[in-house]
């Protein structure tokens, strides 16, 4: 048996999230063969350093695939290499391809997986979190093959440099169902599902002339902007911006929440994040007990001077 | 148009989650129930679809009978019939297979899911449902427009959108953006009291195997003090997040 991990591409490139996702299929220390799926990547040759034994690279002359067609090619695959694992990330492609992989191959699905399985009388159970990240559940697959999908930034790369054999070869797509007339998307600015660092705001700052210092903020971090909610109802931002419980999961190394109280749902869509400092005037807001870091004051005064104290920062350790 | 919303049961947000029986079981005690809020945008627009577009808006929950409160409140807010599977959801493949020998049953033009619940974070049910019926599926679909038998839809990916085209029959994962917030509707005296006429047909599991079981659950550890800096003192947490949290 094999397990096979699909990874994403982008204008030709792996996505950030691909050596998470080798390292982890790669770390039962099983003697499973690991092979790797993506398509149309070119710069796959320095892709040997997470342990995959093969990478196999699927031309096709459309630069994107739709999720229809991931499900047909990855169940596919996993059927020709006899994978009983499917190893999948969490972007928002992922929790679209995720069930029709899972449907195509009669295959267990869990997504949100934050680790390693454990063993617990003869079977595996998959630790994944559940109630918006207020729980986890470990769940035991009750069928021969399973797509596991994991949580993005659950799981350390692990650098394990082996030879990896790379195969070209196409495939044959069966015309989508759903046919993509565009995409829209802002070229060059971190997003959320992808940045490191996110900077959101809330209603603490007032009104939406106030973004500025935001946006300073997140450019000199490398971060990704986002808001609150009240904050996208008003029509302050964008509503691509708006994390939270009905908004969009953030899983971050660092959060940064100036001006946002902490309500219940802001904070169950933001919990997974790794560190959260909260800047806010109020000393009572929830998000102080949520957060790791935080500084009682008004953003005003403390968003500037963090930003000039960032510049030079960023310049001494440049 | 025949319209199916799935509607899901959830705890509300700012319930405690606890669990019980050794943690094998999530602890219902004390907990308030409500639609699941992606599940509420969808059907908003569904009743839109029944305003503006004569459609007829059907609604489906699998669940024992403690649900039918959250099912009336659907059909008060405008659906006109519904349909309860009399089974425990025991994972997402087991609610998807039920739903879906509904639906060919049925036979609906669109069918709405929420793109996740909020209780287990799933957000497998629809695409499951889309592939076992031979079903287009568009998963978290921020605009949809119906004319004839095409639809055109807006779907949030990460950094943007993208528009999609295509055929009926379709299943939409729904979230905030296809209805905003304030189109939410709260059912009024006239909705209530028609809703208790309105039938919800119980209908029996059809057999089938759960393909994943929640052996335990775990509550997430207790978090640390927040360390409060100095507003005056930014250089302390910079040293903090670079040395101490190693995220700088």
């Amino acid at each position: 048996m094999a397990i096979l991990v699909y990874l994403e591409t982008e204008n030709q490139s792996l996505k950030k999230s691909a050596p998470e996702l080798a390292s982890y299929a790669k770390a039962p220390s099983g003697s499973e063969k690991t092979i790797g799926l993506c398509v149309n990547a070119k710069d796959s040759e320095g892709f040997n350093a997470y342990g995959l034994d093969e990478l196999i690279v699927v031309g096709r002359p459309a630069q994107t695939i739709s999720a229809e067609e991931v499900g047909q090619l990855v169940a596919a695959i996993a059927e020709e290499v006899s994978a009983d694992k499917v190893i999948i990330g969490s972007s928002a492609d992922a929790r679209y391809y995720g069930s029709l992989i899972a449907s195509r191959l009669g295959a267990a699905y869990i997504p949100n997986v934050t680790g390693t399985p454990e063993e617990h009388n003869g079977e595996l159970l998959y630790k994944r979190s559940v109630f918006t990240n207020k729980g986890y559940a470990y769940t035991a697959a009750r069928a021969t093959k399973i797509v596991i999908g994991l949580a993005k930034n659950a799981f350390e790369v692990r650098e394990n440099q082996q030879p990896l054999k790379i195969s070209q070869r196409s495939f044959n797509f069966d015309a989508p169902k759903v046919q993509s007339e565009g995409v829209e998307k802002a070229n060059g600015k971190a997003t959320i599902a992808d940045a490191d660092v996110v900077v959101s705001a809330g209603r603490g700052l007032k009104g939406p002339e106030n973004w500025g210092m935001i946006e300073e903020l997140a450019e000199v971090l490398g971060a990704a902007t986002a808001c609150s909610k009240p904050v996208s109802d008003l029509g302050w931002r964008p509503h691509g911006e708006h994390v939270g419980q009905t908004g969009k999961p953030v899983a971050t190394n660092l959060y940064i929440a100036i001006g946002i109280s902490g309500a219940i749902q802001h904070l169950a869509g933001i919990n997974a994040s790794k560190v959260k400092v909260v800047i806010n005037n109020d000393p009572e807001a929830p998000f102080f007990k949520a957060a790791d870091y935080g500084i009682v004051g008004d953003a005003f005064e403390v968003v500037p001077a963090l930003i000039e104290k960032l510049k030079h920062y960023k310049a001494q350790t440049a | 148009m025949k319209i199916l919303v799935c509607i899901s049961a959830v705890p509300d947000t700012t319930s405690k989650i606890n669990f019980t029986d050794n943690d094998t079981r999530f602890d219902t005690q004390g907990v308030q129930f409500v639609m699941n809020p992606n599940d509420e945008f969808g059907l908003t627009r569904a009743i839109w679809f029944q305003e503006k577009q004569q459609a007829e808006v059907h609604i489906a929950t699998v669940g024992e009978s403690t649900v039918e409160p959250i099912m009336r409140k659907a059909l008060a807010i405008g659906a006109t019939k519904g349909f309860r599977i009399d089974a425990a959801p025991v994972d997402g493949f087991f609610v998807a297979t039920q739903l879906a020998a509904l639906i060919t049953k049925e036979g609906y033009d669109l069918v709405i899911c929420g793109r996740e619940s909020i209780d287990y974070n799933g957000a497998m049910v629809h695409g499951l449902i889309a592939q076992a019926c031979g079903y287009a599926f568009i998963n978290t679909c921020v605009q949809l427009e119906i004319e004839g038998n095409q639809a055109k839809a807006v779907r949030e990916i990460d950094g943007g959108n993208e528009k999609l085209t295509a055929s009926l029959p379709l299943v939409i994962g729904a979230q905030k953006g296809l209805v905003e917030e304030s189109d939410l509707k709260i059912p009024n005296m006239r909705g209530i009291m028609m809703a208790r006429q309105k039938p919800i047909e119980v209908l029996s599991a059809v057999a089938t195997e759960a393909r994943t079981v929640d052996v335990r659950f775990e509550r997430p550890k207790a978090k640390g003090e927040v360390t409060l800096v100095d507003p005056n003192d930014l250089d302390t947490l910079i040293d903090l997040l670079h040395k101490e949290a190693k995220v700088l």
